[in-house]
């Protein structure tokens, strides 16, 4: 739950889950066991192909989502099923709790329901008096807790055994030991009495099936069809964004739901219920069946151009599984009542803005959310949708304006970084970092050195070092981003020289400026697109072959969040498109399209290591070319655990969030030096700058090249 | 190999995967006899429902005292299969029931349902549950033995879309998807069988081709 009133606060709360030491251990854990049974769970399975069939029959469906619920409703009502559809969460309450007071129940037992979590249904039914116990296991151990979930598919993974056996002490009023066996055999017992006595069971729906008007729902434990047999009234509770038109609809979904939830190939039980049984607990044997549809803006979200793919969701919770800032934080931080990638933005929709502004600045922008999707929802770029547009609401804060009118001029950009290197001697010392920060810049950044600007940056240096080819291979301009061009260009110089050796032209547009994904991170839409328009017309993309970056976050912006930005800008939609085509990342070019080989290096067998960035293997896909080319420049590659987890940089988020970002290049650190190398490499400046900064602060051996200098240095 | 005993083996290992006992019998005869064994030699046969043991609070400790004896339940079998099986359990000694499960809410020791299909990719049988009594014969017994046709056996859960329409257009209709017993990992995310429904869960693979 989100109440943090501003961002410091919720920084104390994050704080506070970053003490919590169980839940840490139990986060890593499943972390880690989650990528190798998810994996199994889809081996062999075409899961590419699946996402995008998902992704496309949840759209079609979406689309013509009232068309879907007069189908439903005409064959639900046909069977004697009572069909009712909520505008908001608090009519859905009402409706259910008339139905309750209208049939005369008084206990009420319930299956998970993530919908009945959105309207906070149990806290109405309890207002009017009415005894609602939750029966899926999680639910019922927060339920008793007063707390809400912190997964969407294990509500409880934050709570310990001996925490359980405190509570089930209490509830028993006997005293029960930690064996987690005993524990379950001990809510079996409890909660089939709390069954025999309901007179009503809500479920949730994870598919409302408009052909023949069934309810289908997905359980592990049973309890759904305990809670759906049992009492003579049936209410289903479910999102407008479950109608599903055919069986084989939801069959496809179920394929992989569990599998990316759990790492299941099915649960345990799947009912499809249609229509109102047989009942003998009820006069006339028959069953009371209502279903309640939740629109709380759904139907206005079908028609979203934007937003309308978070109703693919099918809730597996996937999003918060790989998330990196989850696995620190779990999901009371992360969320509000929805957690992970899908909670950030469905919290602004659903519980408004209040609850959303912070939260959703918690996002690293690593992809793995998006790369882990089931329904190929773009998590990330929606992430950030909803902050620029919170931020167009409430106003922005005064650094991100500032960042924003920065950056939109080059020339006042560029000039600030040089008079920056020109005042910084008596903070660096003479050494590449900023050794003497006064402590308002350097507030919780000890965890790493921050580096210095560069003695001369590339773009002054580029004329010099500029290819003399007359007949060249390829024409490429290279595109250096801020943190190449005024803090490392060592790197842009070593590529230059690999590409001299193979007969490539090399241009640097003197206009180029930052890429802009700081501002778009900052939720500064319009700076954003200013800057790429002003790339996209310093490039002029025909006159090349390639565009070629060593930033691997320059470069899948400029690949992916370009065509978006800009796209259906008349003037530059052919520009920003031709400009895309041809980004490329250093790795590949060298690799794929130069097609180098060991006989151009000195081999010196040197131990290296890699971390991937996340922009580069997810963002862009490329994932062998950079560990091919260790190989290729003589060294000796050693795997690091966990290789493509997020270092912990995430631009801006690093300066925001800076508990968070220690963290995770804490584990990052701890990985690459676990394989015993002694250079570390990697393919993107900014992970070079969290990299570097936090072995220097730990005062590690271990040293931090890009990949371009690793080959340029072994060069024949 | 014919495609059905491919089938048949793939069902048996995916159930495996999932803690289900898995056997092999040639008859109905010989599954009810396979039953008859298994509530013989269970431990819970005798008076107390699993859990009981525990320490309870006063309600849920009332549900405990109501069963009595070794109870099987088949609410779903034709008059003859009903009959053999009866007539095995009264030999042996055990309470055979097709309806009242109401009354044993408390626990029963098996539920013995007959599957319309199997899904041999997830381990999955397929059971028509239109009847409160099988449901509840499936849910409330500690041990759920299901037998399945080798022939009845399909690929994917996509073989199986037809069937399923046919079943829910005969409404009212309750189709359940069983695989394996009733699991939960909710608590540090161990797994214990049985949190609601059974305990375990036994496949038996009828080879009738």
């Amino acid at each position: 739950m989100q109440n943090a009133r501003d961002l410091k606060q919720y920084r104390g709360e994050l704080q506070g889950a970053l003490d919590n030491d169980f839940l840490r251990q139990a986060m890593d854990k499943f972390a880690v066991a989650y990528r190798t049974s998810r994996t199994n769970a889809f081996a062999g399975m075409d899961l590419e192909g699946l996402i995008r069939d998902i992704a496309t029959s949840k759209d079609k469906a979406m689309a013509r989502m009232d068309e879907l619920l007069v189908e439903f409703t005409k064959n639900a009502e046909r069977m004697g099923v009572t069909v009712h559809v909520a505008k908001t969460a608090q009519e859905a309450n009402e409706i259910i709790g008339r139905i309750a007071q209208n049939s005369g129940v008084k206990r009420i037992v319930k299956s998970k329901s993530m919908t009945a979590e959105e309207t906070l249904l149990n806290h109405h039914l309890e207002d009017l008096g009415l005894e609602v116990t939750e029966t899926d296991l999680g639910e019922w151990i927060i339920q008793l807790r007063h707390e809400g979930p912190t997964h969407m598919v294990m509500p409880a993974i934050h709570l310990s055994r001996d925490q359980v056996a405190d509570l089930f002490t209490n509830v028993t009023g006997s005293e029960q030991s930690n064996d987690i066996q005993k524990l379950v055999k001990v809510a079996r017992r409890e909660l089939r009495a709390k069954y025999v006595q309901a007179e009503m069971g809500i479920s949730g729906g994870n598919f409302a099936v408009a052909e023949t008007g069934t309810i289908a729902l997905c359980t592990n434990e049973g309890n759904a069809r305990l809670v759906t047999t049992l009492p003579r009234v049936h209410v289903a509770l479910v999102g407008l964004d479950k109608l599903t038109p055919t069986l084989g609809d939801a069959l496809r979904v179920i394929r992989a739901l569990p599998r990316n939830a759990t790492g299941q190939a099915i649960t345990s039980y799947v009912s499809w219920i249609t229509g109102p049984g047989e009942c003998k607990g009820a006069p006339e044997n028959k069953k009371e069946m209502h279903v309640v549809f939740l629109d709380n803006g759904r139907r206005a979200l079908a028609k979203d151009p934007v937003f309308s793919q978070v109703l693919r969701c099918v809730r597996c919770g996937a999003c918060a599984n790989v998330c990196p800032v989850y696995r620190l934080v779990g999901g009371h931080q992360l969320g509000h009542i929805y957690i992970g990638a899908i909670g950030l933005i469905l919290t602004y929709f659903y519980h408004g803005r209040e609850k959303a502004k912070n939260l959703v600045q918690n996002c690293i922008n690593c992809g793995a959310c998006k790369a882990v999707c089931v329904g190929g929802i773009d998590l990330p770029r929606l992430i950030k949708e909803v902050h620029a547009r919170i931020q167009d609401e409430e106003g922005h804060p005064l650094q991100s304006t500032l960042l924003g009118k920065v950056l939109k001029s080059r020339k006042l950009f560029h000039a600030l970084l040089r008079s920056a290197k020109a005042v910084q001697r008596p903070v660096t010392g003479g050494t590449p970092y900023l050794r003497h920060l006064p402590m308002i810049f350097a507030k919780d950044q000890t965890f790493r050195a921050l580096p210095a600007i560069a003695e001369t940056p590339f773009r002054d240096q580029f004329e010099s070092l500029r290819p003399k080819v007359s007949s060249p291979k390829f024409r490429v301009a290279l595109f250096s981003g801020c943190v190449q061009d005024f803090v490392y260009p060592e790197q842009a110089v070593a590529a230059v020289k690999i590409l001299a050796k193979h007969n490539v032209a090399v241009d640097f547009p003197m206009d180029q400026s930052c890429c802009g994904l700081p501002v778009q991170m900052m939720g500064e839409r319009e700076a954003s697109r200013s800057v790429a328009a002003q790339n996209v017309t310093a490039f002029d993309p025909a006159s090349y072959d390639y565009i070629l970056t060593l930033c691997a976050s320059c470069a899948s912006h400029l690949k992916h969040g370009y065509p978006d930005i800009l796209g259906k800008d008349p003037k530059l939609a052919v520009k920003v498109q031709q400009f895309a085509d041809r980004v490329i990342d250093f790795s590949s070019f060298v690799h794929d399209v130069l097609k180098v080989t060991a006989d151009e290096f000195r081999p010196d067998g040197e131990k290296a290591t890699y971390h991937a960035p996340c922009h580069l293997c997810r963002g862009l896909g490329v994932t062998k070319a950079p560990r091919e080319l260790i190989a290729t420049g003589g060294l000796d590659y050693l795997p690091a655990e966990e290789e493509d987890v997020c270092c912990g940089f995430g631009g801006t988020f690093s300066m925001k969030f800076p508990e968070l970002s220690a963290e995770l290049l804490k584990k990052k650190l701890a990985n690459a030096e676990k394989t015993g190398a002694k250079l570390l490499l990697t393919d993107c400046p900014g992970c070079i700058m969290q990299l570097r900064g936090g072995l220097e602060a730990k005062g590690s051996t271990l040293k931090v090249q890009h990949v371009a200098e690793a080959l340029a240095d072994r060069l024949k | 190999m014919s495609d059905s005993l491919r089938l048949a083996d793939l069902m048996a290992t995916k159930a495996g995967l999932v803690s289900a006992t898995v056997a092999r019998v040639k008859s109905l005869d010989e599954a009810f006899a396979y039953t008859l064994d298994v509530c013989d030699k269970k431990e819970a046969c005798q008076l107390l429902p699993a859990g009981c043991e525990a320490e309870l609070s006063a309600g849920a400790e009332a549900l405990c005292d109501t069963k009595i004896g070794k109870v099987i339940a088949a609410p779903g079998l034709d008059a003859a299969a009903t009959q053999t099986l009866k007539n095995m359990c009264s030999e042996s000694g055990v309470t055979f029931i097709t309806e009242g499960m109401r009354r044993y809410l408390g626990g029963i020791d098996i539920g013995f349902t007959i599957a319309l299909r199997g899904i041999a990719e997830t381990g999955t049988v397929v059971i028509d549950s239109k009847s409160e009594e099988l449901r509840l014969a499936t849910m409330v017994c500690e041990v759920h033995v299901c037998v399945v046709r080798a022939s009845d056996i399909r690929e994917t859960s996509y073989d199986v879309e037809s069937d399923l329409r046919a079943l829910c257009k005969d409404f009212p209709a309750y189709v359940a998807f069983v695989t394996g017993a009733s699991r939960t990992a909710d608590i540090e995310r161990v797994l214990a069988l049985g949190v609601h429904g059974p305990l375990e869960m036994h496949l038996l693979i009828l080879e009738d081709n």
